[in-house]
């Protein structure tokens, strides 16, 4: 997030897209309901599903999974044809606008009308919502990314922010809301294949010569690979061995079948986790980790703001915190690494990366501090780009519309998309294992709306088989008014239903996250 | 800014403040019982009423504008004695259970009881039918009779989390909290984690600990990317439930859902490992550390001298901490000699 997460009390509009906020964020989502219905902040909810918050919202464009970029285009398009968008703002502050306001003349409201079945007159009105507002917060999540397109669609966002002057302004701001504990940390932690610690790249080599000489080892300086990458190469057979710590690919991974036989052709594959999972079982060594009421250390969290976490009770008989796993094994592999605990190992990571310098143990004792936070005597930054953006002036990319990868057909004449659902998480590791959460939600639905319902004579609780071109499933219905017709939703939590055998494995050429919002299904009564 | 005297203390307080804030920023406590900063005075209890001179009958301080030039008396015999009678009727119905009741010991009705020297029921009444605890969510247990519908849980479930499910149902001595049509409940336990009393309880463990006799742990949630600090309470070693007390600290301020609050039974499900298992005859068998690790280093150092770094990786975990994440990559980086390091941030 640009922005702190308290900024959400100061913003008079809101733009959601592509985050079901008050099921998989509801901290935030409380807050952005308490600003709507007690402040009386105005609120755009742009999504497939016609989604809790939308039942708050002034404006709910209930689009098609994959046509982010052509509304989003079209919102922006309004702005600049009605004036209101701010012109010193882009003058001061931005560079690259006048192509960029020349890509967006085809987008006028009829033309999104025409070609996403949005409504012209909505349009417009999300736009004055949004642009008339000061200031207002984009909040978006992976609805927006997890799509052939997805760096695109964030480029969108960046430049509907920038041509409204919302970047760097208490309550404006481009939010991501992360969804995963410590996704932020793990990112900032260097633990993607083009950057260390900090995004430092691999490729700078002044940058990495200060970690060649702390590491003692030359680091190299080509990027590595992806997960969808490391995938493929596994499939194919040019990788090896892979150490996979606290993930379960085996349910998260688009096109399960795919990452199945990637994992089955290795020659070596270590799973650390808590529990068995699915990705364990096809393991040739598994070891039991901490959970995180088990061991010290810290997360950062979608507002970078970095915070503690404390041992609560001691370790499962016979596991071990992760750290102490790895460390134990780079010392069996001869290399060095003793640390008494993980302050020593944090100490270490804020000497060798700028933004994280200035955060100690001691100072987020009792509440956690947003980086970038270059020195102990600085309070941290709760709000990037103040005052100017961080590259000097914030560069518009002219985005075209390009829509998914896979669109229905007469042998897959549905839209699937995916998501969670409130009470669970993730691949259902944790939750599945809460009694009395699972005794509420043991098992996942696919939601249909009436219309298709009735045409296909279901009824809630039928079983379906759904397929794509990539596997089959079964389920069953939950016949609701939230997706539109032509398009079904389900979960990935559940394990029985892996709605991942479906999903599609094409990706974002830029960032290589997969296509799990969009993909072309069929769905039969049992 | 407005001026006014509290106690014969000369105060001075921004404008629109209630008489409550104004004593409380001239360091004057005011016993409240409805009354929760992070609300707003619901001005129901009538615990905090002090004298206004000039006004004829006692106010009460929590919904009260402090208006420029008030001069109030926060303690008298008769303010004592009108408390001491909100008490005494709050007991009317309000069963004296606190042996087993979860909240002994951090019962704000308990300690103004205790305070103000109320030692029995005083008062009766027709004898009326007891109400018998229920769940009124897998989570979340209401025992109707101690209710003393402050109605705390109701403004939260409003104002805090925007759902309103609760409401105060029927009128007098039958009056309890009851669900409100229209507005589905989700679980949150925003009203159990501000109901002064034991009116509604966490019903996910059966062992529990006055909390004199279990360890408060802060600690940063585990679930989404909020990061919500929350307080595990651990008794011998074991989770009993999860609290926020801290209504100040970002960035949830005291707040949780359903995950945070109640979806910690996994730490010590039975089906957690606790031994390294390691493949043999196409079988995950059972193992130690000294072999499991013995052989992720010899078999990982093998592949990498017949094949290269590169025919090597690591999926690193969003799960993890900043200092395992860290370790990771240099794992990867410094020992195997690769980049090939990624996440599930995109999945």
């Amino acid at each position: 997030m640009t922005n702190a997460i308290a900024c959400v009390d100061k913003a008079e509009a809101f733009l959601v897209i592509g985050s079901n906020t008050t099921e998989n964020h509801p901290i935030i989502g409380d807050r952005v309901k308490r600003a709507v219905t007690r402040r009386g902040a105005k609120l755009v909810v742009i999504d497939p599903r016609r989604i809790p918050l939308a039942e708050y919202a002034n404006v709910f464009l209930q689009i098609r999974p994959g046509d982010n970029i052509a509304v989003l285009n079209g919102i922006m398009h309004v702005i600049l044809q009605e004036g209101l968008h701010d012109a010193a703002y882009i003058e001061e502050r931005c560079e690259g606008f006048d192509a960029f306001a020349a890509s967006l003349e085809k987008f006028t409201p009829e033309w999104v009308e025409q070609n996403t079945g949005v409504s012209a007159d909505a349009l417009r009105e999300a736009a004055r919502l949004y642009a008339t507002a000061d200031p207002a917060s984009i909040l978006y999540a992976m609805g927006v990314t997890q799509h052939t397109q997805g760096t695109d669609a964030v480029k969108a966002l960046a430049n509907l922010a920038m041509l409204t002057g919302n970047v760097g302004k208490e309550g404006g701001g481009l939010n991501p809301l992360r969804g995963q504990n410590n996704v932020q940390g793990a990112c900032d932690m260097g633990g993607l294949p083009n950057v260390v610690t900090g995004y430092q790249k691999v490729a700078d080599d002044e940058a990495m010569a200060k970690f060649d000489e702390a590491w003692g080892r030359k680091v190299r300086r080509e990027v590595g690979l992806t997960v969808t990458e490391m995938g493929n190469r596994a499939a194919d057979g040019s990788l090896k061995a892979l150490y996979i710590m606290g993930e379960n690919p085996m349910i998260t991974d688009p096109d399960l079948h795919h990452i199945e036989k990637a994992l089955d052709n290795l020659e070596f594959l270590v799973v650390q986790d808590i529990f068995l999972t699915e990705t364990g079982q096809k393991a040739d060594v598994v070891l039991p980790a901490c959970s995180f009421a088990e061991k010290d250390g810290t997360f950062t969290n979608t507002e970078r703001r970095v915070q503690r976490v404390r041992r609560a009770v001691a370790p499962t008989p016979g596991c071990r915190p992760d750290w102490a796993i790895l460390a134990d094994l780079m010392g069996r592999m001869g290399y060095k690494a003793e640390y008494a605990g993980p302050e020593e190992i944090f100490e270490e990571i804020r000497s060798l990366t700028p933004s994280y310098a200035g955060i100690t143990y001691d100072r987020i004792e009792n509440e956690g501090i947003p980086w970038p936070c270059p020195d102990t005597d600085h309070p941290g930054t709760p709000i990037l780009h103040v005052g100017g953006f961080a590259r000097g002036k914030g560069l518009f990319h002219p985005v075209d519309y390009n829509g998914p990868d896979e669109l229905p057909d007469d042998d897959y004449p549905f839209f699937l998309t995916t998501g969670r659902e409130h009470p669970h998480y993730h691949s259902g590791t944790m939750t599945r294992r809460c009694g009395r959460i699972n005794d509420c939600f043991p098992e996942g639905f696919m939601e249909m709306n009436p219309v298709d319902a009735e045409r296909l004579g279901l009824a809630t609780g039928d079983p379906v088989k759904v397929s794509s071109r990539r596997g089959e499933i079964t389920t069953k219905v939950q016949v609701i008014d939230r997706t539109a017709p032509g398009t079904v939703f389900m979960s990935f939590h559940y394990s029985e239903s892996p709605v991942n055998q479906l999903t599609n494995s094409a990706a974002c050429p830029t960032c290589k996250i997969p296509e799990y919002k969009v993909c072309a299904v069929r769905v039969e009564k049992l | 800014m407005v001026n006014l005297t509290i106690d014969a203390v000369q105060v001075s307080v921004p404008e629109g403040s209630t008489i409550l804030e104004a004593a409380q920023a001239a360091g004057i406590r005011i016993p409240t019982l409805c009354w929760l900063k992070k609300l707003s005075p619901i001005g129901s209890c009538r615990m905090c009423v002090v004298h206004v001179d000039g006004v004829s009958r006692p106010v009460t301080a929590c919904d009260t504008v402090a208006g420029d030039g008030l001069v109030v008396t926060t303690d008298s015999d008769e303010l004592r004695e009108m408390r001491r009678d909100v008490l005494r009727l709050l007991l009317v119905r309000h069963p004296l259970d606190c042996p087993v009741c979860d909240k002994g010991g951090e019962c704000d009705l308990q300690d103004l009881v205790t305070e103000f020297g109320v030692t029995a029921k005083e008062y009766g009444t027709e004898p009326f039918e007891r109400q018998l605890p229920r769940y009124v969510s897998p989570f979340i247990q209401q025992w109707p009779d101690r209710c003393v519908l402050c109605g705390r849980c109701v403004q939260a479930c409003t104002e805090i989390k925007g759902i309103g499910c609760i409401q105060i149902v029927d009128n007098g001595l039958h009056s309890y909290i009851g669900p409100k049509p229209g507005a589905e409940c989700v679980s949150c336990g925003e009203c159990l984690s501000v109901c002064p009393v034991g009116a509604l309880t966490d019903g996910v463990r059966e062992t529990k600990a006055r909390i004199w006799q279990s360890e408060r742990v802060e600690t940063t949630c585990g679930y989404c990317g909020v990061g919500c600090q929350l307080e595990l309470n651990v008794l011998d070693g074991r989770i009993l439930r999860v609290t926020t007390t801290d209504f100040d600290k970002a960035p949830n301020h005291g707040t949780l859902c359903v995950k945070g609050r109640f979806g910690w039974e996994f730490v010590d499900h039975p089906d957690r490992l606790t031994k390294p298992l390691v493949r043999k005859d196409g079988d995950l068998v059972e193992s130690t550390w000294d072999e499991a690790l013995g052989l992720v280093a010899s078999r990982l150092q093998q592949i990498k001298d017949e094949h290269g770094p590169d025919a090597l990786g690591g999926f690193t975990s969003a799960r993890c901490t900043n200092e395992e994440n860290y370790l990771f990559q240099k794992f990867l980086r410094a020992v195997i000699g690769t980049n090939n390091v990624d996440h599930c941030a995109r999945l």
